[in-house]
Formats: structure tokens, C-alpha cells, sequence
């Protein structure tokens, strides 16, 4: 079976990642959507690798790894700050900034 | 080539669960069939010549975030409701379709390209990671330290509260306690002075009368808790042995 079936996954997941994003309106779930959505790159880059034959698309998976680590650190941190001071995580409920 | 059972092992262990982010009601469920997902990605990784980064897929995202997701999620309380109520009319429909468009645009896209496959195979095994890593990447390495550290202390900064108003000492909070009318002491522990070393037994008072709320609230609202006066009626009456109850 050729790898790029595995591309054709990879495009199948971040579309649900984004659908998650989009609908959902718990902010630790449509942050899960986006930790999807940067697995679904992952996949795709490593199945790159593989039809190359080279390494560079594995390595550059493993940066985005690192980089999606340090994001949800920061990205929980935010959402526990948010949750201090209004006592909720729903993603519609801090509009006071809207014009 | 890859084994095409295998592809659809994964496809089934990866798709499935990730249904999940848009439909499941609970958050903590979401999470776990995430960490499922992540597995799958993982073994997808290994089948695709990248053992390495397999088990860092592992011990990253399912060991590491999706960890970090519950502790948020137990943290903020699990039983957060999601509301229903649409800020932007019609936005669920909307959001869906532009999803489902992006995901057949996609589909349709990548399936008719085909684009040679070559026979070697990358070696994904640490050795060649590592070469790789710390030889023609090695700036982008160090640049990824300074990410890690920036990350960690913006989350230390993001979760820190300062103090506002001094440490309360001992006899402070002592104070404020009479002060509102509370019992300056202890409550009595239940069943201690009862017969029964028992929690949802009421204390004794010196007069033999039950202290009613001695006894845990928990066990109250459970209707967990053995009345006082029913314990009262059978130290009076001795022909009641202790057995009975």
C-alpha cells in the first residue's frame, strides 16, 4: 500500500481537528481539536519522509512535536488563568473585548 | 510499501476515537479517546520507518500532554457544561460544512496525485536521529531550548498569584472563628464517647445526651447515620443486648 494513503488520513484527521475547533465550545476540548490538527501535519511529514527516503521529514515532525509541547503548556496556562478570574472555560463567554 | 492491514488498523484506531472531539458530551472522555488517537499515530510513525519518533509520539502525547489535559480538566472541574446556546446564528452548521469542505478538498486533492515512492527506506532508529539532529539541525536544537524555556517560565507566570494580603497567623483565624459564633473548640468526634467506635454513631455529651451534629454531614445526606436517641434507649433499657443492633 502506497504512503500516501497515510497524507490522505493525516488530511482526514486535521479536518476533524478544525471541526472541532470551530463547534465546540469548551476551550480545552477545541484545544485538543488543535493538538489534532498538529498530530494530523505530523503524520503527513513522516509519511513524506518515507516516500523520500530521507530523514528531514522525520526531524522536522520532532520540531513540531517540541513546539506543540511548549504551546500547551502556555495554552493551559492561559485557560487556568481565564478560569480564575471568570470561573469558566467556555471559549463565548470572555466577549467584553467585542466592539 | 506498507502492510495494508496494518493502514487499516490505524485508520480505524485513529478516525474513530478523534469522532469523538465532536461528539462526545464529556471532556474527560475526549480526552482519554485523544490518548487514543495519539497510540494510533504512534504506531502509524513506527509502520512508516520512524521507530524513534514512535515512542516519543508515546511518552509526549500520551504520557506527557494528554496527561497535562486531565490534570487542567480536574482542575477546572469536570462537570463544566458546555452551553448550547449559539452566539452566531447558525455558526454549528456553518462550522461543520466549511470543515467537511476542507476535508473533501483535501481527499479529493491528494488522491489524484501520485508521486513516486523510493525504495530505500529512512533510517529512523535513534543513531540517525540523532546524527541528523545534532549536526545539520543542531542551531535549530538550541533555538528549540530557548522555546522550551520560554514556555515554562510564561506558564509560571500565566498560573502565578501573588499574595494580596498577609498570611493569616494561627490565632487570627481563631479569632474570626469565635467572632462569627462558632464553636471556639473542636467538635466531638463521633462515637467516641458512644458505645460504638463507630463514625455514624453521635457522640455523648457528659449528660448522655447524642450531639447530633457530631456526626458527618456526608453520612446525613447518605441517610447513613444511626440515631442518637434509638442508642440512647438501649444503654437505658439493659435487657437490650449490644448484639441486637
Amino acid at each position: 500500500m502506497d504512503p500516501i494513503n497515510f497524507v490522505i488520513l493525516a488530511s482526514i484527521l486535521f479536518a476533524i481537528g478544525a471541526a472541532a475547533v470551530l463547534l465546540r465550545r469548551n476551550a480545552i476540548i477545541a484545544f485538543m481539536g488543535v493538538e489534532l490538527m498538529l498530530n494530523a501535519a505530523n503524520l503527513a511529514l513522516v509519511a513524506f519522509s518515507r516516500m523520500h527516503g530521507e530523514i528531514d521529514g522525520q526531524i522536522m515532525a520532532f520540531f513540531v512535536l517540541t513546539v506543540a509541547a511548549a504551546e500547551v503548556v502556555v495554552g493551559l496556562g492561559i485557560i487556568i488563568a481565564v478560569f480564575r478570574a471568570r470561573q469558566t472555560i467556555s471559549l463565548d463567554e470572555p466577549a467584553e473585548l467585542k466592539g | 510499501m506498507v502492510n495494508t492491514v496494518m493502514f487499516w488498523i490505524i485508520a480505524a484506531l485513529t478516525v474513530i476515537p478523534a469522532l469523538s472531539l465532536l461528539f462526545a458530551r464529556k471532556a474527560v472522555h475526549v480526552a482519554m479517546s485523544v490518548v487514543l488517537v495519539m497510540v494510533g499515530l504512534a504506531a502509524a510513525y513506527v509502520t512508516l520507518s520512524a521507530p524513534f519518533l514512535g515512542m516519543v509520539q508515546i511518552v509526549v502525547y500520551t504520557g506527557a500532554v494528554m496527561m497535562l489535559f486531565l490534570f487542567v480538566l480536574m482542575l477546572v472541574g469536570v462537570d463544566q457544561r458546555e452551553d448550547l446556546k449559539e452566539t452566531i446564528k447558525g455558526q454549528r452548521w456553518i462550522g461543520l460544512l466549511a470543515a467537511a469542505g476542507l476535508g473533501a478538498f483535501l481527499v479529493s486533492i491528494i488522491g489524484r496525485v501520485t508521486l513516486p515512492t523510493a525504495d530505500t527506506m529512512p533510517s529512523g532508529d535513534p543513531e540517525a536521529v540523532a546524527i541528523a539532529l545534532f549536526d545539520r539541525y543542531v542551531l535549530v536544537i538550541e533555538v528549540l531550548g530557548f522555546v522550551l524555556i520560554t514556555a515554562a517560565v510564561g506558564a509560571l507566570v500565566l498560573t502565578h498569584t501573588p499574595r494580596l494580603r498577609p498570611r493569616k497567623t494561627q490565632l487570627e483565624v481563631q479569632r474570626d472563628r469565635v467572632r462569627v459564633g462558632a464553636d471556639p473548640v473542636n467538635k466531638p468526634m463521633p462515637g467516641v464517647y458512644a458505645r460504638h467506635n463507630a463514625l455514624d454513631v453521635p457522640a455523648l455529651d457528659p449528660e448522655g445526651k447524642p450531639i447530633e451534629h457530631s456526626v458527618s454531614r456526608v453520612l446525613e445526606i447518605r441517610h447513613q447515620t444511626q440515631e442518637g436517641a434509638e442508642f440512647r434507649a438501649a444503654l437505658e433499657d439493659p435487657s437490650r443486648k449490644e448484639g441486637d443492633r
